[in-house]
């Protein structure tokens, strides 16, 4: 360094003392530890969920943001971590969550009746500390109802789970936490996909309806925001190793599906190992 | 052999302070008996000194400036007893229960865990402090030389093996314990201490007073030997108080909760055990009898309320046991004044602080706990736990369980989480609790079009019926068709269509949904149980 640059930066250094500590100082920002959410598409497309962070899931009924929050429960619970989810409407099913995997035993379930309740739990979770995720499902309440939260309290509990391993997750069908969220997935919903057997046939107590299954569909995930790309979390490499995958050229949405569970449905079905469909629906309605 | 004993100087004074520590340094009469004839039972050195004396109506000793006067509390001096056992059982597992002011101990052996009597009685002492109250110790080679050194000697007295006589030489012959008879023989006598009675020829005094002479004589020559009276081991630990008046609000019974809680736990810790839950019992005010009713599988009397605090993991901080008792009885107040209070604690071995390096960070169980109270408190007791599902096919069936925050096994877990990420999400669904009911038009035996909170929906896919029944042998039996719809509302058609007119093919529409309803056959009536997301 000559002498010029050294005598310009001591006079910088002097004319920012008391509000910059080290002005020439580079600071690498803090890399954040990722975890899987269960879906191997959405951890090619985010790099997984960030611990210390806000992550917020929107988008409209059936567009399967239960079917994200309930892998990333199983992903998390299956590596023993405790993780608790404040269900604003009580509407989260055990049984589907069971059969995808989550470890019920690891999960605190807290059944809302409001929004009201819902953040007050929340804020009691986070001031607790300790757990692996919480997740907030506002899933069903009127996105007006939502708006009322002020913006503040969604910067307080960012700012609660700052430096903590606690990965909080809002699930809702608008975004409303906004730029506090350092991950924002914005969740579409496709067709359906039915297998279908054989057309109704007339017997002699009724007629049968003709024979289909709920098979799947397919979600579209899109990164609204994502301060790992912001800030190049996620290598280029990913990225483009993902547009191969179904990611889109910009790699900011994928598409991946979702596969109906039989188990969903208190009896068993009867479906052969080929996976067709054997009977023809069902008795005759009532 | 060597022995030790504790003994309490003005028990009665100290065990009403322990429970009062306002008091300690005041002069304190305490006053026991039926109205009118209440008098001073007792009174500590302060009180003494200030003029107070055994026998003084309680009009007199109120006259007394400064001097506090309490009503002698049979409930404290029941607790402040079995402390003082628990501290005698922290040291040696040999104790005689002597009297309710006093203990002795059998501290033979113990000089491999303690370097000296010294240190022995020194610990004692301290314990005794933990606990409020103050103790004077006497160890000596025999059980009685102990016991009357400890009620003779004020502080710390350590008595070495053949120097008895001269050190009980020193005491006057009242610590021995005499009947007024022979107090006032020996007072005639112009005998006031043990050494001059232990002067004394054996064969006289056996001619004058008899077989107690001859007692009176070893005692003071500290020669007697006997055995001890071994107390068993108790394990309950109960804490009580009496309130003059009743209490009503939370605020000032969780004043005295604190107190005894203070108390509990001081004693668990000096047994190095912790609670494992904790039991609180109050005697409600005569006129609010018929207060609460008994919960199912415990008996509550009359008059009386009581809770059971179960805890995550065993613990002796009282003022987490506090905070979880207060946000308890917040949501379950008695409703009536406390006359008087019993909180009784299960004892467990303490939770070994030592966790695995490689488990994952999970909640610490007592934060945990105080956590899930205040959310308890918000949403109700049934709608915090773990959900735990039910070997029925009854749909939708689980029960809510404790949630307790269990890290292990996670090596294993980890890994297999780590290396397996399905390339498809698990199908999940949400369920409307209570089920919505939904107008449904069938077309063909199959369902066409729904109407529900306010939507009018066009049945795209139908799968079904999938029929299902169950218990009808109870009251509340099933049976019901299912049907997996897929369903399109308005607004999407008209999106469809207006993407049709522009040349653009139908997208699609987030207004889609996939209900599962079904034919409730014993309400005769259409239902939505959730919808698939």
């Amino acid at each position: 360094m000559s002498a010029r640059a050294a005598t310009l930066r001591r006079h910088c250094e002097t004319l920012l003392a008391g509000r910059v500590s080290s002005p020439f100082d580079v600071r690498n920002a803090p890399s954040v530890e990722t975890v899987s959410a269960g879906i191997a598409p959405i951890d090619r497309l985010t790099g997984g969920l960030p611990r210390g962070s806000l992550t917020e899931i929107y988008g409209p009924p059936s567009s399967g943001i239960t079917s994200v929050l309930v892998s990333a429960l199983a992903s998390l619970t299956a590596a023993s971590e405790v993780c608790a989810l404040v269900d604003a409407r009580d509407s989260f099913d055990p049984h589907s969550a069971q059969a995808a995997g989550v470890r019920l035993e690891q999960l605190l379930w807290i059944r809302c009746r409001n929004v009201d309740q819902a953040v007050r739990a929340t804020d009691l979770l986070i001031q607790g500390g300790g757990f692996g995720m919480i997740a907030l499902d506002l899933s069903d309440i009127p996105p007006q109802a939502v708006r009322y939260v002020p913006l503040n309290v969604w910067f307080r509990f960012r700012r609660a789970v700052e430096n903590t391993p606690t990965i909080f997750m809002i699930c809702e069908q608008e975004s409303t936490a906004k730029s506090c969220a350092s991950l924002v997935l914005r969740m579409e919903t496709q067709e359906a996909r039915w297998r279908h057997t054989e057309p109704s046939r007339q017997e002699h107590n009724g007629t049968h309806t003709p024979g289909c299954l709920l098979d799947g569909w397919s979600n579209t995930a899109e990164v609204i925001r994502s301060r790992a790309r912001r800030e190049g979390w996620i290598s280029e490499h990913l990225i483009s190793a993902s547009v191969g995958a179904g990611v889109n050229s910009d790699g900011s949405s994928i598409d991946f599906e979702t596969q109906a569970l039989w188990s969903l449905h208190s009896f068993a079905k009867s479906v052969g190992k080929n996976g067709k469909v054997l009977s023809a629906g069902g008795p005759p309605p009532r | 052999m060597a022995f030790a004993s504790i003994f309490v100087p003005d028990f009665m004074v100290q065990a009403v302070v322990r429970a009062e520590p306002g008091l300690r340094e005041k002069p304190v009469a305490i006053v026991d008996g039926n109205p009118p004839l209440v008098r001073v039972a007792a009174a500590n050195e302060k009180a003494r000194l200030a003029g107070i004396e055994y026998g003084m109506s309680k009009l007199n000793a109120s006259q007394f400036g400064g001097v506090e006067i309490r009503a002698r509390s049979a409930a404290q001096e029941k607790s402040t007893h079995a402390a003082l056992l628990d501290i005698g059982w922290s040291v040696s597992p040999r104790i005689e229960d002597s009297a309710p002011d006093a203990i002795v101990l059998d501290i033979a052996g113990l000089t491999f865990l303690f370097p000296s009597e010294e240190e022995i009685a020194a610990r004692l002492v301290r314990l005794s402090q933990e606990c409020g109250w103050t103790a004077q110790v006497a160890t000596a080679a025999n059980v009685d030389t102990a016991w009357i050194a400890a009620r003779g000697f004020r502080g710390i007295t350590v008595i070495p093996a053949g120097r008895e006589a001269e050190m009980l030489g020193r005491l006057p012959v009242g610590a021995l314990s005499l009947s007024l008879e022979i107090s006032e023989t020996l007072h005639r006598w112009g005998i006031h201490t043990c050494a001059a009675l232990a002067a004394l020829p054996v064969e006289e005094l056996s001619t004058r007073l008899g077989q107690p002479g001859i007692l009176l004589h070893t005692l003071a020559r500290g020669a007697r030997s006997r055995s001890m009276a071994i107390a068993q081991t108790e394990s309950t630990f109960e804490e009580e108080m009496e309130l003059d008046d009743g209490v009503e609000d939370l605020e000032p019974l969780s004043f005295l909760l604190g107190r005894l809680l203070d108390q509990l736990c001081a004693r668990l810790k000096t047994r190095s055990l912790a609670a494992a839950s904790i039991r609180v019992r109050f005697e409600l005010e005569a006129t609010f009898e018929g207060g609460p009713v008994a919960p199912v599988g415990q008996t509550n009397p009359r008059g009386t309320y009581q809770r059971d605090l179960q805890l995550p993991v065993p613990g002796s901080d009282s003022k987490m046991l506090l905070k979880l008792l207060r946000l308890r009885l917040q949501g379950d107040s008695p409703g009536a004044p406390i006359v008087r209070i019993m909180v009784s604690a299960e004892a467990a071995r303490p939770r070994a602080a030592q966790g695995g390096l490689f488990l994952p960070t999970f909640p610490d169980p007592e934060k945990l706990e105080l956590t899930i109270a205040r959310i308890t408190h918000v949403v109700g007791e049934e709608n915090v736990g773990s959900p735990a599902l039910l070997d029925t096919h009854r749909p939708g069936e689980f029960q809510m369980r404790r949630f307790v925050a269990r890290p292990e096994g996670a090596s294993a877990n980890k890994l297999a989480a780590e290396n397996h990420f399905p390339a498809a999400a698990a199908a999940s669904f949400r369920i409307f609790r209570p089920a919505l009911p939904v107008q449904l038009e069938l077309r063909n035996h199959q369902p066409a079009r729904l109407i529900f909170q306010g939507k009018r929906g066009e049945v795209l896919t139908a799968s079904g019926p999938w029929r299902t029944s169950g218990d009808w042998w109870r009251e509340d039996p099933w049976d019901q068709d299912e049907w997996d719809l897929e369903v399109r509302f308005p607004s999407a058609v008209k999106r469809e269509k207006a993407g049709a007119d522009s040349g653009k093919p139908g997208e699609p529409s987030g207004e889609r949904g996939r209900y599962r309803i079904y034919y409730d056959a014993v309400r005769q009536s259409w239902f939505v149980r959730g919808i698939y997301d």
